[in-house]
């Protein structure tokens, strides 16, 4: 048994919730301060209920651009221990401190938090005739699974989530996100209707330097869920954004769709817009519904998928949920409400209500878009890596 | 001794005062049961309690009721068994019967709930909001594959994507009943209903006749083990081809319709002598194994310009494993039909005791090609009692992406359930040839009918969409998570992938 509780126990059945979240971006690379997050996230306190609230920043290690990122939850010395065997065999450990947080009330019962920068051991991916980020994946699974009372929260490049239980502005202040400076943050308020209290638990919900924040309730879970786990995929956790995950690993790392085509696939036009379409798009988006229609995310959704290069913001296909987005200059900002863009920016060029399945896409100047080309993990890997439930996992490959 | 043991089913009572000795009733009735004399005379032991005299008589003087006689009480001996055996000792032959198992199985539909959306989802006003039922039903590939168009975006890579897939306004089909079985009237109203819905109706086994040419946008035409009607031109004609390997109502046993129903018109579509017995084998004597299946498939395929085709089985205790050689072999879709399909005639000992329930097949089919990885290689249609909207919409929940209708769409044209097809004197004019009834069925009339019976329920399919929240009946496809059992056994909810209700 875990000490802490892992994301099985935490949901035996599936989760609903309401949520409130931010992204903001800055197109052109220049970073900003974690505070710009925390004070969008804090005007939407009444969002949450004080059960998680979390961010994760983009670029916000400039000193160790190349080195993965590991942000640790640990129950206690022991389980540190024992993570840090893990970490210590596989990669060289260029860095390993206590995460910096200061006292914040509201806070209480955080684990030992610690970040790791780390460098695979070349040896060990020659040996393993894998890719590093496959690397990445198979240690996030290894801890994650394996390891009592040790939990992942992050493991990309030049990123990190801070995330708990408490209002995103408590777990900001208690982060001190204000002496981070990234490109992109994105943050999330949760409102869970049950009460897991398990810092894991809490948003957003990552591996290697993608990160997903949601708000929203999938009334096709059960079918997205089963589509999934044809390709391998172990949908454990019963939350909507461990689906949402999966589906944008499957459509845009597994099927290679662009971007804008796997967000058609969550979100599609009605028939009746499609059948309306010049033909070849026509051709195109009914196939695209036909063989992906039991990826849709059907019901209120909005959600945001933040990576090394940028985010993308998605409203469901009938708009059940609130999206608002605006853009100044080069920076542009997507929430759940008007007034935490109004907060951070007061004034901005222009400020709209992103259709129904259209998507945001920001992408900062100069970098790649956000395909991991080097990841090969199956599903099952990735699955067990992000859940740590090792039920997800394929047993020759966590041996 | 007595000439039979067996006492008439059904009374017959006429209120003579009421009566206007009309004689309606006398031309009404199909099966002889009225003698005129001054006044209708009834022989009640020829009765099928159709309702065609009560429905037509103007006094409203007719009442059909059960003759209750009592027999003593025993629970292993029914008194339906006691006739069995003495309907058996008079001839020493098979009983036939028709329409669908009419013993007291468990009807899993009815121990399945649905889901709705309270407070953390909104529900959907289907009346306000878009609520979509469009179904392909066909082959598709695992993925959409694109390249550059040139002008900045993607377009499909040529050869992907999805292709000759059937269209379904609704996700709702006519099962296949022949022409011969029933009539050319209700042939031509399910023809002329299908083009109307924008779905599609099913030849059956008997050939295409003529008049239906104008609709077979909206026809899938089948081959049957008798192969009646078939030449080159037939299978070019329809959107689909059907290989039907079995019939719920009679999985293992082929069909036979007696000479008396092979008229002219019936003849020269079937391509048979008129008067002559049309009889289909047991088995197809080409498909002996998967692989004679396979052959069968592609040469429809290649004889019919690549139209979709698919394979009707019998739902059989190993549906799964069967249903999956089917999708290997090559079939765009399988249609499954359950133990309580009907039937235009079987012997009531396969029709009651052979097969298994839909639920279960739809259920272990669904989870099989998901296992597999192949449930994007073929769509599964559904039928084998399908009464209601609900158990459509439940079916789809199990995971079938389309439903089949035969007995609710005979009904809807008049059908009683009398299971009395197989007598071809149907008084309703759906399952005889004989012109003085079939002439009853103006197809005009019956197309109306069918096509508000569709529209009826694919309302009430989209106010339950909308109660679960999603608005694309693809989101409630295999989304078992949307339905509970109550009163079901652990195990049985475990095969369909449903859990009990409070969980």
């Amino acid at each position: 048994m875990m000490k802490t509780p892992a994301y099985s126990q935490e949901s035996p059945f599936k989760i609903h919730g309401g949520c409130g979240l931010v992204g903001i971006c800055d197109e052109s690379g220049t970073r900003f301060s974690g505070s710009v997050a925390i004070n969008a996230m804090a005007v939407q306190h009444d969002r949450g209920n004080g059960l998680g609230g979390g961010f994760a920043g983009y670029g916000i290690y400039p000193e160790f651009p190349d080195h993965f990122a590991f942000h640790m939850m640990y129950h206690d010395i022991q389980s540190k221990e024992v993570a840090e065997a893990v970490l210590d065999e596989h990669f060289q450990v260029d860095l390993a401190e206590p995460m910096p947080t200061r006292p914040v009330k509201g806070i209480t019962d955080a684990p030992l938090l610690w970040r790791y920068f780390l460098t695979p051991y070349p040896a060990k991916l020659e040996a393993a005739e894998v890719t590093a980020e496959d690397f990445v994946v198979h240690v996030v699974m290894l801890i994650n699974s394996t390891v009592d009372g040790a939990f992942v929260a992050s493991s990309g490049k030049n990123m990190g989530a801070f995330k708990g239980v408490g209002y995103p502005e408590e777990i900001g202040h208690y982060f001190q996100l204000e002496e981070y400076e990234g490109h992109t943050w994105v943050g999330h308020n949760r409102f869970p209707t049950n009460t897991p209290g398990w810092w894991g638990g809490a948003h957003p919900f990552t591996l290697l330097d993608w990160s997903i924040v949601h708000n929203g309730e999938i009334s096709s879970y059960g079918i997205n869920s089963r589509y999934l786990e044809q390709f391998g995929y172990k949908c454990t956790l019963g939350t909507d954004t461990e689906v949402a995950a999966y589906l944008f690993d499957l459509l845009l790392r597994r099927h290679k769709l662009p971007l804008a085509l796997a967000c058609k696939a969550l979100a599609p036009p009605l028939w009746e817009e499609i059948d309306r379409m010049p033909e070849a798009e026509r051709k195109l988006m009914t196939s695209l519904r036909a063989v992906y229609g039991s990826a849709m995310l059907n019901g209120p959704f909005a959600i945001v998928l933040g990576f090394n290069g940028g985010m993308v913001a998605l409203n469901d296909r009938i708009k059940l949920r609130p999206l608002i987005a605006a853009r100044k200059g080069d920076v542009l900002v997507v929430a759940s409400e008007e007034s935490a863009i109004r907060q951070i920016m007061p004034d901005p060029d222009s400020l709209w209500a992103p259709k129904a399945g259209e998507p945001v896409v920001a992408r900062i100047r100069g970098m790649e878009w956000p395909i991991h080309g080097d990841l090969h993990s199956s599903p099952s890997e990735i699955s067990c890596a992000v859940t740590g439930v090792l039920d997800s996992c394929e047993p020759a490959e966590v041996a | 001794m007595p000439a039979t043991f067996i006492q008439p089913e059904f009374k017959v009572e006429i209120d003579y005062d009421k009566c206007h000795k009309c004689g309606r009733c006398v031309q009404q009735c199909g099966w002889g049961v009225y003698d005129f004399n001054g006044r209708p005379i009834p022989d009640d032991s020829k009765c099928r309690a159709c309702h065609r005299c009560v429905t037509y008589c103007p006094a409203h003087c007719i009442t059909i009721k059960k003759n209750e006689l009592a027999f003593r009480d025993n629970e292993n001996w029914s008194p339906a068994l006691r006739k069995a055996v003495w309907r058996q000792a008079e001839s020493g032959g098979v009983m036939l019967t028709s329409m669908g198992n009419d013993k007291p199985y468990e009807r899993i539909f009815d121990h399945l709930v649905l889901d709705a959306c309270q407070v953390t989802n909104p529900s959907i006003d289907p009346l306000r909001e878009p609520m979509e039922l469009r179904t392909y039903i066909g082959r598709k590939p695992d993925s959409v594959e694109v390249e550059p168009d040139g002008e900045g975006g993607v377009r499909l890579k040529k050869g992907a994507g999805m292709t000759n897939n059937i269209e379904l306004a609704t996700p709702l089909m006519f099962g296949g009943m022949s022409y011969g079985s029933v009539s050319l009237n209700v042939h031509k109203s399910l023809a002329m209903a299908a083009s109307r819905l924008g779905i599609t109706m099913n030849t059956g086994e008997g050939g295409l006749h003529a008049d239906l040419y104008p609709y077979t946008d909206n026809v899938i035409v089948q081959v049957a083990s008798g192969r009646f009607g078939i030449n080159p031109d037939y299978l070019k004609r329809g959107v689909a081809i059907e290989i039907k390997v079995g019939q719920g109502a009679k999985p293992g046993i082929g069909g036979h319709l007696p000479g008396e129903k092979i008229n002219k018109e019936v003849s020269t579509t079937r391509m048979i002598p008129q008067g002559t017995d049309a009889i289909s084998p047991a088995p197809h004597h080409d498909i002996y194994s998967i692989e004679d299946l396979r052959q069968l498939i592609y040469a429809l395929k290649e004889a019919s310009g690549y139209k979709p085709v698919g394979v009707k089985i019998a739902a059989v205790h190993n549906v799964a494993a069967i249903a999956s050689g089917i999708v290997r072999a090559g079939a765009d879709y399988v249609y499954l039909d359950g133990f309580k399909g009907g039937t235009g005639a079987a012997p009531q000992i396969i029709r009651d005791h052979v097969g298994i329930p839909i639920e279960i097949a739809i259920a272990v089919v669904d989870q099989r090609l998901r296992e597999e990885g192949i449930r994007n290689q073929a769509s599964i249609i559904a039928a084998g009692s399908i009464r209601s909207s609900a158990d459509m919409a439940k079916a789809i929940a199990l995971g079938a992406d389309a439903v089949a209708i035969g007995s609710a769409a005979l009904i809807a044209l008049g059908c009683h359930v009398c299971q009395s097809c197989h007598t071809g004197c149907c008084s309703w004019g759906l399952t005889t040839q004989k012109p003085e009834l079939t002439r009853r069925l103006d197809p005009e009339w019956g197309a109306e009918r069918l096509t508000n019976l569709v529209h009826a329920w694919s309302h009430e399919l989209q106010e339950i969409l909308g109660a679960l929240g999603v608005n694309s009946v693809e989101s409630l496809r295999g989304s078992r998570e949307r339905l509970r059992s109550v009163g079901l056994d652990a195990q049985t909810s475990e095969i369909l992938g449903v859990k009990p209700a409070g969980m």
